[in-house]
């Protein structure tokens, strides 16, 4: 904890400890009786306390069932002094001596004369007989209960059951799914028809819909094996990647601004998602994805992509506002990567252990921060990352650009300002109780923290830090931050404007700026390392990062196996036993979640909880099964995604069963596939395939599509920045859209994105209003329609039928019924007609020299006809 | 089903067979959008926005929330203290202070700054307003203001949150997802939970209005004061409306057609938010035209005026949208985060908002509408009595810094009794003392006015039952009607 917190750390412990002195005239007086503990004691404490603090759970630590119990106090330190009741934190607490903690939480406050009761027990001495029936003595623990949570047993492959059908069975996923409906007497549904399969699989597969000319191909490939041909090509595309990294950064949380307030943008998140895609088609096995990610860094000789891998970590939010405390913020990024964790590879609410035991789990508190502990020695650093290419001109050229930017500093004597400047501050920094500074330099300081170009980007690199470093010993880059800084935002601040335009200051800003477009530095990535001071980890009580209790060690949860390491386990020893062969969870969670992306539902319903209170699997021996399969593959995360594509189970027919609808309405069964709306991002990228404007170029940096006006003021003050995308940049896949956390990009919210602030294991799929009028309305889309106008009339140069069908198949990959070409046929004339009476609209819809030669009004027609199809639930649904 | 209810069906039946095109719904596909509209117990709907009755008798059936962002001063606005007059200037004894004394940016030792503004009583129980609010005391008999909320957090982005999810952190539900979750919309066109946004608009950001992990189709929708009020509201250019319709028609009928084919009834859901959507499309234009107000409301509210002019139209608008049966109107105006030139700065926003504010609860009250509508007014903390000196010597530009331990807030209508003041501070203005009202209290207070046991309202999330006042909350019977 810094100095900044204006209430030192030690009062803090002192009001947590229960130990400031005794203001005794504000308790209830003690009863002026000998009590009775049976009659007078044993009713208060199991009617008011026990709930809490008994065999059940032990709040904080602390039980009061047994007298051993009381004395010996819980994870804030000792509870009563037997015979001093006026310094007893047990009765300061339920007297309420501080407002915001009184005991019992909830409910009725103990009655002056309960209280004056509980005083005179402990100044007689809290006798507690022996054989009382006050409170049973159970010291079995809550939680533990006789059966074990069926995810807590380690799976192991189960056999393969018999089936009476076995000719509709493909691979061995189907045979658990069939036995099921064998057993309920259902049969499956029919095969879904080539066209709507080839559909289906690209989509869930690579994220973009199938070309006519890949759908003719493969109609046309009547060899045995076409479709599991068709599954290795999607399999190798590099769309795979980018399709699969969507719903990885979902639950990493992944996003490019702090979160809060001003919303500090990351300028190089997207170097983690770019190692995400390149693992995924790559297809590294999960056991080696899961390590690299949680303690890459910890990697012997660990690689730069090994430690851009951990950016994982720095998903996290952070809260710069000023005067928030920066402890604070910390110990909130340690819960929210430990909580991140557990939900993603776990499939555990681990947070729900933060403040107490957990309600439905057999997690303690303890065992929360026992496991917080992994995360509580981690730091974030911003380490030099060089794209290919980029390190051999960078050396060559970093002795020139020293000596010109050093120069450059002299000239305008800045190095002598920013060094006078950096010892006011410093001085703030150091001494933030001196009267005798003024509170500007302090909110100085502060701002420091939050402010500082390139610098906010890392906390182990904040300002402050950064000042705190001697010059000659900083790192390059975060001296070079901190002159941007003071050049650019610090120096016209503290000085007369007459002063700032002697020294020409414009003019050095503009010359810095230019120095430093001359000799880009070498591009970085987010990270984390391992402090070389680690903090201990303290349960914190009620989570508060001000009221440390009981130290802890990293562990992992006792209900889970144990955790082998050489002396202490460490981040990287935990990133091992997530992925060891007896983790009875890790797999389950990752193929379920694979299941769920081809299903639209997991095995195990509740996907984010494999807890006590999520859903039982709907097949218990398939999941083993897969869990299984999938350790013992080598985690090999393409081979599983292949034998779920290929099962007769996913290629059935989503065709709704009437006769199943009571009996089945959430297809639990998998009597036939779903249909699923497809995600957001996805939904844009359908949009621009069909459309021809796709850019299908594979990672790299965010873009900023255009925002519709007054969007970007919807975000605190003017801090948010959108610098418009321009030329190819325009059409990337929504993947590559900036995640900028407090405003979101638009079409993305009103499709069910989820928000980027914390791990999201699945989507959610609504149908409202406005999803309709981006549909309709939406500039992108409206474009997209046009797009595709103009390639119907490229590309198909029959009839207005033909046409018609060439569009069907462009963008629903099959061709129209009889009624639905005729319904379209009816739209084209009356569109036209429309035009022909309202003249002039057909240039505004038409862009020029995109469709030359073709009569305006006809290609504006188009442009109708294929908004039409754009806005069709078909469209936007994998069938 | 009640009778409104019923009533409610019936025009969706009448509006179907009208504006769905005639004869082009048969009577099977009738029944199915009906499904998607309304909630019944034995058919329950599709629809999540459908109007719903809440499990008890409510007062209110609608929300304004005036959120102050940034932080209002209390201690210059409505908590008179002529107490502090004698320690100003002085430091506070230290057992006030170190108590749970922590600031943003102040020390404990820094003085008391007794407000300087001029306080008088109003209405017939002499409630307290300054003399920086010159018309809002017209309303002093329909207010209740209440002296004694506290919180927990300080810091803005936070406090904001906690003020309208009920939490601290992020990605929990607003207030205005609660209720739509609960209640459902009224309107058959227009969005059932509303943002207004104006001066530098506030912190938190889209948390504010965002449904967390409730569905997003609870989720707030920002009215933009740029460009459409909602978001692509208006046709592509080049597109008429007769164009639209036939766009429209065709979308639908070949979806119908998907239907027959697949019977999914995600495509019956899809087609009836289509017709939503161009509903909304046909209203919004009439909602936003203000040409058949009167002179004498446009007036009233200041529409035609700087500096009133932005939150003038925004409350003006929430009136608007109560009287089309939006259920929620968040009205964001920042800010009021004063930390040096107070006088100036509350002046300021007083001048913006005080007329207006006053017009509104007028405005609700004379139409009959205050009745069934909940106003609230606030900010996410309050302002310290202690002086923040950012540069010392110059006492003209003193501000005062976030404090959580005791701040005012007001409301009005709704089955809140008026005319009252609920709660008091003590002299310094620095602890609330008296019926000490926390911001889950308020939360619980107000779904209790809806309709709500604020223990019942909750959503199964990750295992757990979450509910706008997390495991805490009283309804504060003093209040109430």
């Amino acid at each position: 904890m810094s100095g900044r917190n204006w209430i030192s750390p030690l009062v803090w412990l002192f009001f947590a400890a229960g130990m400031a002195p005794a203001q005794t005239q504000t308790l209830p007086p003690a009863a002026g009786r000998e009590v009775d503990f049976a009659r007078d004691i044993a009713p208060i404490l199991k009617s008011r306390c026990e709930s809490c603090h008994g065999p059940d759970q032990q709040m904080s630590g602390f039980r009061l069932d047994t007298r051993a119990g009381l004395l010996k106090g819980g994870d804030g330190g000792p509870a009563v002094r037997v015979g001093e009741s006026a310094e007893s934190r047990l009765i300061h607490l339920v007297a309420g001596r501080d407002e915001a903690r009184v005991m019992p939480m909830g409910g009725e406050r103990l009655t002056r004369r309960q209280i004056g009761l509980l005083r005179a027990w402990l100044d007689q001495g809290a006798r507690w007989p022996e054989g009382s029936q006050a409170i049973e003595q159970s010291e079995e623990r809550r939680g533990r209960p006789k059966e074990r949570h069926w995810s807590f047993i380690p799976p192991e492959r189960p056999a393969i059951p018999s089936l009476r059908n076995q000719e509709w069975v493909r691979n061995r996923v189907d045979a658990f799914v069939l036995a099921k409906l064998e057993q309920e007497g259902i049969r499956p549904s029919p095969a879904a028809d080539p066209t709507a399969l080839i559909r289906r699989v690209s989509l869930d597969v690579t994220g973009l819909p199938p070309t006519p000319q890949e759908v003719e191909q493969f109609l046309s490939d009547d060899q045995d094996g076409a479709y599991g041909r068709l599954v290795d090509r999607l399999l190798a595309s590099e769309h795979y990647g980018e399709k699969w990294a969507l719903h990885w950064l979902d639950q990493a949380r992944f996003g490019e601004s702090d979160g809060y307030q001003a919303d500090f943008t990351r300028p190089v998140a997207w170097r983690w998602r770019h190692w995400v895609i390149g693992a995924l088609n790559a297809n590294m096995p999960f056991d080696q994805f899961t390590i690299e990610q949680i303690a890459g860094d910890l990697l012997p000789d660990a690689t730069i992509d090994q430690r851009v891998a951990t950016g994982f970590h720095r998903n996290t939010l952070t809260n710069r506002e000023s005067g928030f405390p920066l402890e604070m913020d910390r110990v909130e990024q340690v819960f929210d990567r430990a909580n991140t964790v557990g939900t993603v590879w776990l499939g555990l609410t681990v947070a729900c252990a933060r403040c107490h035991d957990h309600k439905f789990d057999p997690l303690t508190q303890k065992e929360h921060y026992e496991f917080y502990s992994f995360f509580n020695t981690a730091v974030e650093v911003n380490i030099d990352a060089p794209l290919p290419g980029e390190t051999a001109p960078y050396l060559k050229r970093k002795q020139e650009s020293d000596r010109k930017r050093r120069a450059l500093m002299a000239e305008f004597r800045a190095d002598k300002l920013q060094a006078e400047w950096e010892a006011t501050v410093l001085r703030a920094c150091l001494n933030p109780d001196d009267p005798a500074i003024d509170l500007q330099w302090k909110v100085a300081c502060e701002e420091l923290r939050f402010e500082v170009d390139g610098i906010h980007q890392s906390r182990f690199s904040g300002g402050e830090e950064v000042l705190r470093i001697p010059p000659a010993e900083r790192p390059e880059r975060y001296a070079n931050n901190l002159t941007r800084y003071f050049v650019n935002h610090v120096f016209g601040r503290y000085t007369e404007k007459q002063r700032y335009q002697e020294l020409c200051w414009d003019e050095l800003k503009k010359r810095l700026a230019t120095l430093e477009a001359d000799y880009p530095a070498l591009s970085e990535a987010q990270a984390i390392s391992d402090n070389p001071n680690p903090p201990d980890t303290h349960i914190l009580l009620r989570g508060d990062f001000r009221s440390p209790g009981l130290q802890v060690h990293a562990g992992t949860p006792s209900f889970l196996p144990p955790l082998s390491a050489k002396g202490k386990p460490n981040r990287l020893d935990f990133a091992r036993w997530l992925v060891s062969r007896e983790n009875p969870l890790t797999a389950r969670v990752a193929v379920n979640r694979m299941w769920q992306e081809f299903f639209g539902q997991g095995l195990v319903a509740t996907s984010e909880d494999f807890g006590a209170r999520g859903e039982r699997p709907s097949h218990p021996e398939l999941l083993d099964w897969l869990a299984v399969e999938f350790m013992e593959s080598g985690w090999d995360v393409k081979a599983m995604h292949k034998l779920i594509v290929t099962s007769a189970t996913y290629r059935q027919a989503s065709k709704t069963r009437p006769e199943l609808e009571t009996r089945d309405p959430n297809n639990r069964l998998l009597a036939r596939q779903s249909r699923l709306r497809l995600s957001a991002e996805i939904i844009r990228d359908v949009t621009l395939a069909a459309s021809g404007l796709l850019d299908r170029r594979i990672g790299g940096r965010s873009v900023r599509p255009a925002l519709p006006g007054g969007v970007a003021n919807l975000g605190f003050g003017d801090f948010i920045q959108w610098p418009e995308s321009t030329g190819a940049d325009r059409y990337r896949r929504g993947l590559y859209i900036f995640r900028q956390r407090t405003l979101l990009y638009p079409q993305l919210i009103t499709f069910d994105a989820p928000n980027t602030l914390m791990a999201h294991c699945h989507r959610e799929r609504s149908t409202t209003p406005l999803q309709a009028l981006t549909l309709l309305n939406d500039p992108v889309f409206f474009e997209a329609a046009q797009g595709l106008a103009a390639r119907i009339l490229s590309e198909e140069q029959g009839s207005a039928a033909d046409r018609i069908d060439y569009a069907f198949r462009v963008s629903l990959g099959r061709a129209p019924r009889t009624e639905e070409r005729e319904r379209m046929l009816a739209y084209y004339r009356e569109q036209m007609q429309i035009l022909r009476e309202q003249p002039g609209s057909q240039k505004t819809l038409v862009p020029s020299s995109a469709m030359d030669g073709v009569d305006p009004i006809e290609a504006a027609t188009w442009v109708g006809v294929s908004s039409v199809l754009l806005n069709l639930e078909e469209f936007i649904t994998r069938g | 089903m009640n009778f409104r209810d019923f009533q409610s069906v019936q025009d969706r039946r009448r509006f179907l067979q009208t504006a769905c095109g005639v004869g082009t719904i048969s009577l099977a596909q009738l029944l199915h959008v009906d499904r998607l509209t309304a909630a019944s117990e034995d058919a329950p709907s599709l629809n999540p926005l459908a109007p719903k009755t809440p499990p008890a008798p409510a007062k209110a059936r609608n929300v304004v929330f005036l959120l102050m962002s940034g932080a209002p001063s209390q201690l210059d606005l409505f908590d008179s203290k002529p107490e502090m007059k004698k320690w100003d200037g002085q430091t506070l004894p230290p057992s006030m202070t170190t108590k749970d004394g922590d600031f943003a940016f102040i020390k404990p030792s820094a003085k008391v700054w007794a407000s300087p503004r001029i306080f008088s009583r109003h209405g017939e129980s002499g409630m307290e307003f300054s003399d920086y609010l010159t018309h809002l005391p017209r309303c002093a008999d329909d207010i209740c203001m209440i002296r004694s909320m506290y919180t927990e957090q300080i810091n803005h982005h936070t406090g904001q949150l906690k003020m309208v999810t009920g939490t601290p952190l992020v990605g929990h539900p607003s207030m205005g997802s609660w209720v739509m979750y609960g209640l459902g919309s009224e309107s058959e066109n227009l969005p059932g939970f509303v943002v207004l946004n104006s001066g530098s608009g506030a912190d938190a950001g889209s948390g504010l209005w965002g449904s967390g992990f409730l569905s997003s189709s609870y989720q707030g929708v920002p009215f933009r004061s740029k460009g459409d009020a909602v978001l692509h509201l208006s046709n592509p250019p080049g597109v008429s409306n007769r164009m639209q319709r036939a766009r429209l028609d065709a979308v639908r009928d070949l979806n119908e057609m998907q239907f027959s084919s697949v019977g999914d009834v995600e495509i019956a859901s899809r087609i009836a938010s289509y017709e939503l959507a161009f509903r909304m499309q046909m209203a919004t234009p009439e909602l936003l035209d203000f040409s058949k107000e009167s002179p004498k409301t446009l007036e009233m509210y200041g529409v035609n005026e700087e500096p009133t002019r932005p939150f003038a139209t925004n409350c003006l608008l929430a009136r608007r949208m109560i009287e089309r049966g939006v259920r929620f109107v968040q009205l964001i105006h920042g800010s009021w985060d004063h930390h040096s030139d107070l006088i100036k700065g509350v002046q300021d926003n007083c001048d913006i908002i005080d007329r207006p504010t006053t017009a509104l609860v007028k405005d609700l009250k004379q139409r009959g509408l205050l009745e069934n509508t909940l106003v609230v007014w606030g900010g996410e903390f309050g302002r310290t009595p202690l002086a923040e000196d950012r540069t010392p010597g110059q006492e003209g530009t003193r501000g005062r810094d976030h404090h959580r331990q005791g701040f005012s807030m007001w409301m009005a209508g709704g089955g809140i009794r008026g005319g009252q003041t609920v709660g008091n501070t003590d002299d310094f203005g620095f602890h609330a003392i008296e019926d000490r009202i926390h911001v889950h209290d308020l939360h619980a207070t107000m779904l209790h006015c809806l309709g709500f046991d604020h223990k019942r309202l909750t959503y199964r999330h990750q295992g757990r039952d979450f509910r706008l006042t997390d495991v805490a909350g009283n309804v504060i019977p003093k209040l109430l009607v």
